[in-house]
């Protein structure tokens, strides 16, 4: 079986997948990050979202050893110690999350979006958003989080 | 109420966001045991087969693999119950046969569950249940009311001749009969409420786990209710009692009523667990989900209105059938009537009203509550059937509306409601207003400039939430109470923990309660935690669905602080040598009367626990529980209109505003509230435009995945117009009603009704939900001949 290595969130990980071994499982099952959900297994709902070498991806989608050598970030990663990552704090302010099972890929796919774009427009987050589904909220509070995000980010994270 | 910056009245921001923000949620499927074992369920892929010997050896040979069972292992185990049970017209029961967790003799729905495979690993489970070889003989399935219907139908069970269930009515047919006879006008119309699959973005997941030590079972599960689970699982299916069973449902990804239905597959894993002494874990796949979560609506129904001259409403007379599937699930008898039938006096003095409801047995998946659960498929109707009623007789559809309201309260609708409080003409004005609905004509007019077809809709609605009170429903059949628990533990140095009988799965209960009891306690926001969600730490309680948990389990809290302040009053009293009635409580202190002397609550409860100085004869500690069984439903209400602008070329349609004027009763937090209103409102979007859960009529489902069931997007939905009237709900202290399901409630009519108005010029003056670009280019095309 392939052994893996990876940065995860700034620290070296290792493991010894199979080949079928996705990356969402690797991070979950065997290195406890929970935090990133699995809510389908057409590759629509977005819940997986992670960073791979800065890039918003859907971690069902990709296997644990396309990522070997990446640099990955999870929500885990996201905050600096105890204090929130600006994305994470526009949600929290806006009230972007109810559940929390969708937020996770949510604010990922939102910062990916923010280190692109500063200053979205409705519109264009809405597009951008395409690949995540949230049930709670209706995206009118998801919406006003990415831009508030994005502004705050003020052009990186 | 003080109502401070974090009290009742602020949006204040929610306790629960740093650890969903952060990935430290605790989902079902973050949990893991020592030693655990995963579960993976075989599914029927027929629709109605009979079932013989169900081969396992080759499973049970394959790598990984420590058990594998099949009905016949859990012959002797209960069947999942159902909690309602209805009398048709006749006085007769329900027909109500047995639902075996694990297929026995026969399966009735794609996704019926077969056998359960457990191994080392989910995938080792996962590929032996390839080898299962069930001995199986197809049958004609029905897959449709329609199809449960017609002569000579095949059966799904023997027991239900013509696959009826229950064949019910409510309202007076004679005086509703009567009113037409005496009508100047009689509108008609027929509807469908197109069947929906819930789609919680969290999948249903579960761990089960036996403690041979203590004889102790302990279930992880997905659930909006954990008590609720607790009973059905431990009294009707494994015969455990209470004490021995454990229910946790930790953080859940959204329920919209799929998570209320005590399942099979937590039946089935929580006794394989007994049988293997080992943890257990099973995680639902989408694709499974799909066609094993209960769905919702899917009605037929023909409706009259009787009017007189001057377009007052006289009658009301409604037919409807309803699909239930193939199993009844836990509320799924109680959604088509006590849940619907009794919501038609909408908010019209119409004098008489009926319905009758009969309920078929189809080879699909149960049906069973999903957000709004029966009104909206009222509010529906009466809606279109309204609009219908205004276009048919050349008045104006908000007029017709306004003339009748009712304005009296209590009113006794001819449905057993009595409404206690209400001001439908302010929640109409201030959406006609948000909306600018006066204005719409220049609006109309600038999109056919651009070749698009611009319509408005409109629904004016009430609904009825935190269903109650426990005598009633009881009398009408429901097999559990109603009523809600909730604790309030003031610790020695004065922080608080509440504990409620209600669930949270999005709604953020953990915020609106602490502002609850911080704002009457007069403590610190941060001092108070809230519980929810494990059988081994709430007294009790009947979940959260229905909008239920702040009118119902809100007022629990709200009873159990006043008992507190009562035990602490007298606390207070003996330490400021004063007497008890002399004790006023404010902001946090114990003052006598016209004084200056005070206790601080933080004085009094470390009083409480270490009594060195303490009234005779009072009990130390300060904790009090409160069960709270309301006097009758609450009534949201509201108006809801949406403005659509369609592409005559394409059929598409672009929905390009939603107002919402409603009157949820007390708001304790705006900002929660305004998310409520919003996630219903896409929920009810999904439904008029976009969402139907299709089955081919061999009952293979054709919508069984993301890829072929619309669901709705960021950019299929516009922003939304949140605005409220409020008034206060007369029986319960808080003056709460209850939001959850408003959205999904009232606007799916107001956008189907927008969509005919845009289509009228063109002839067009009906329209299905949902109204796909495909259904509405050919209702144009039909229209133009
Ligand atoms: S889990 Fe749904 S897209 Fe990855
Ligand atoms: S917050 Fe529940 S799915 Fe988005």
């Amino acid at each position: 079986m392939p052994t893996v290595t990876m940065t995860v969130n700034g620290m070296q990980r290792s493991g010894t997948v199979e080949s079928r071994t996705l990356l969402v499982e690797f991070l979950r099952e065997h290195l406890g990050l929970t935090g990133t959900h699995v809510g389908c297994d057409t590759s629509q709902c977005g819940a997986c979202v992670v960073h791979v070498s800065g890039t918003s991806v859907k971690s069902c989608t990709c296997l644990a050893v396309q990522a070997d050598g990446a640099d990955v970030t999870t929500i885990e990663g996201l905050a600096n110690g105890t204090d929130l990552h600006p994305m994470q704090e526009a949600f929290r302010e806006h009230h972007g999350l109810q559940c929390g099972f969708c937020t996770p890929g949510m604010v990922l796919s939102a910062v990916d979006l923010a280190n692109r774009n500063s200053n979205p427009s409705e519109h264009e987050v809405r597009e951008w958003l395409e690949g995540n589904l949230c049930r709670c909220t209706g995206y009118h509070n998801i919406v006003k989080a990415v831009q508030a995000g994005a502004q705050a980010m003020g052009g990186g994270s | 109420m003080s109502g401070n910056g974090t009290g009742i009245g602020a949006s204040v921001k929610r306790k629960e966001d740093t650890r969903f923000l952060t990935g430290r949620g605790r989902y079902t499927d973050d949990i893991n045991l020592p030693g655990q074992l995963y579960g993976y369920i075989l599914r029927s892929g027929m629709a109605h087969a009979k079932i013989g010997t169900v081969h396992t050896d080759a499973a049970k040979a394959a790598p990984g693999v420590h058990a594998v069972f099949a009905g016949k292992d859990m012959e002797g185990v209960g069947g999942i119950p159902t909690g309602w049970l209805i009398h048709s017209k006749d006085g007769s029961p329900m027909v109500e046969p047995p639902h075996p967790a694990l297929a026995l003799g026969k399966v009735r729905y794609v996704g019926d569950c077969v056998a359960i495979v457990v191994a080392e690993t989910a995938d080792q489970a996962r590929a032996a249940a390839n080898l299962i070889d069930v001995e199986r003989e197809e049958l004609p399935a029905v897959a449709s009311i329609k199809a449960a219907e017609a002569d000579g139908a095949p059966q799904v069970f023997d027991e239900a001749p013509g696959n009826v269930c229950y064949d019910w009515e409510v309202g007076d047919k004679a005086a509703t009969d009567a009113a037409f006879e005496a009508a100047d006008h009689v509108v008609s119309i027929d509807v469908v409420n197109n069947r929906l699959i819930p789609n919680a973005i969290e999948p249903r997941a579960a761990i089960a786990n036996y403690d041979p030590a203590t004889g102790e079972y302990t279930l992880y599960t997905t659930s909006q209710n954990p008590h609720l689970t607790r009973l059905l699982l431990g009294a009707f299916v494994l015969g455990l009692p209470e004490h021995k069973l454990r229910i946790v449902a930790p953080d859940v990804g959204g329920g919209f009523g799929s998570k209320i239905p005590h399942y099979a597959e937590e039946a089935i894993l929580t006794w394989t667990a007994g049988q293997l002494g080992r943890p257990v874990k099973w995680t639902c796949d989408r694709i499974d989900a799909f066609k094993s979560d209960t769905h919702g609506r899917d009605h037929i129904s023909t409706a009259r209105l009787a009017l007189d001259a001057d377009g007052k409403f006289l009658g009301l007379h409604v037919s409807t059938k309803c699909n239930l599937g193939a199993y009844l699930s836990t509320f799924a008898t109680c959604v088509p009537t006590y849940l619907y039938g009794i919501l038609f006096a909408g908010p019209y003095t119409t004098p008489a009203v009926y319905c009758e409801v009969k309920s078929f047995f189809t080879n699909t998946v149960p049906v069973d509550a999903l957000r709004g659960a029966g009104r909206p498929e009222a509010t529906y109707l009466l809606e279109r059937l309204v609009d219908k009623a205004a276009s048919e007789l050349g008045m104006d559809r908000v007029e017709i509306r306004r003339q009748n309201f009712i304005r009296e309260f209590p009113y006794q609708t001819p449905v057993a409601l009595q409404y206690d409080q209400g001001d439908y003409d302010a929640t109409l004005d201030l959406a006609l207003e948000a909306s600018d609905w006066d204005g719409f004509e220049a609006r109309r007019a600038e999109s056919a400039a651009r070749g698009k077809l611009r319509g408005i809709g409109i629904s004016t609605f009430i609904e009825a939430c935190g269903i109650a009170p426990s005598a009633v429903v009881g009398s009408l059949g429901a097999r559990a109470g109603l009523y809600e628990s909730g604790s309030v533990r003031v610790h020695p140095t004065g922080s608080v923990s509440v504990f409620t009988g209600t669930h949270s799965h999005g709604q953020g209960h953990e915020t609106t309660f602490a502002q609850i009891v911080s704002d009457m306690l007069g403590v610190d926001f941060d001092a108070v935690d809230v519980v929810h969600g494990d059988s081994a730490k709430i007294p009790f309680g009947m979940g959260t669905y229905g909008s239920r948990s702040l009118a119902v389990g809100g007022t629990a809290i709200y009873l159990a602080v006043e008992k507190v302040i009562e035990k602490g009053k007298k606390i207070a009293a003996h330490l400021l040598e004063a007497s008890v009635e002399d004790i006023e409580f404010e902001n946090g202190s114990f003052t006598v009367a016209g004084t200056d002397r005070s206790k601080s609550l933080g004085e009094v409860a470390l009083t409480a626990y270490v009594p060195h100085n303490y009234p005779e004869g009072l009990e130390p500690g300060l904790e009090e529980t409160a069960f709270y069984d309301p006097l009758n439903f609450t009534f949201p209400a509201g108006t809801h209109v949406a403005e659509v602008e369609v592409d005559p070329e394409t059929g598409e349609v672009d929905l390009v505003a939603v107002t919402g004027s409603d009157d949820v009763g007390r708001i304790i937090n705006p900002m929660i509230v305004a998310g409520q209103l919003h996630g219903g409102l896409a929920h009810g979007i999904g439904q008029a435009l976009m969402e139907e859960c299709v089955y081919q009529d061999d009952g293979q489902l054709e919508t069984g995945s993301y890829m072929n069931y619309t669901m709705p997007r960021a950019a299929d939905l516009p922003s939304f117009s949140i605005n409220h009237n409020t008034t206060l709900c007369t029986h319960n202290p808080l003056g709460a009603k209850g939001v959850g399901e408003v959205g999904s409630i009232g606007v799916p009519p107001a956008v189907i009704n927008a969509v005919i108005d845009a289509l009228r010029p063109l002839g067009v003056h009906d329209m299905s939900m949902p109204a796909t670009s495909q259904r509405v280019w050919q209702a144009i095309q039909q229209a133009q001949g």
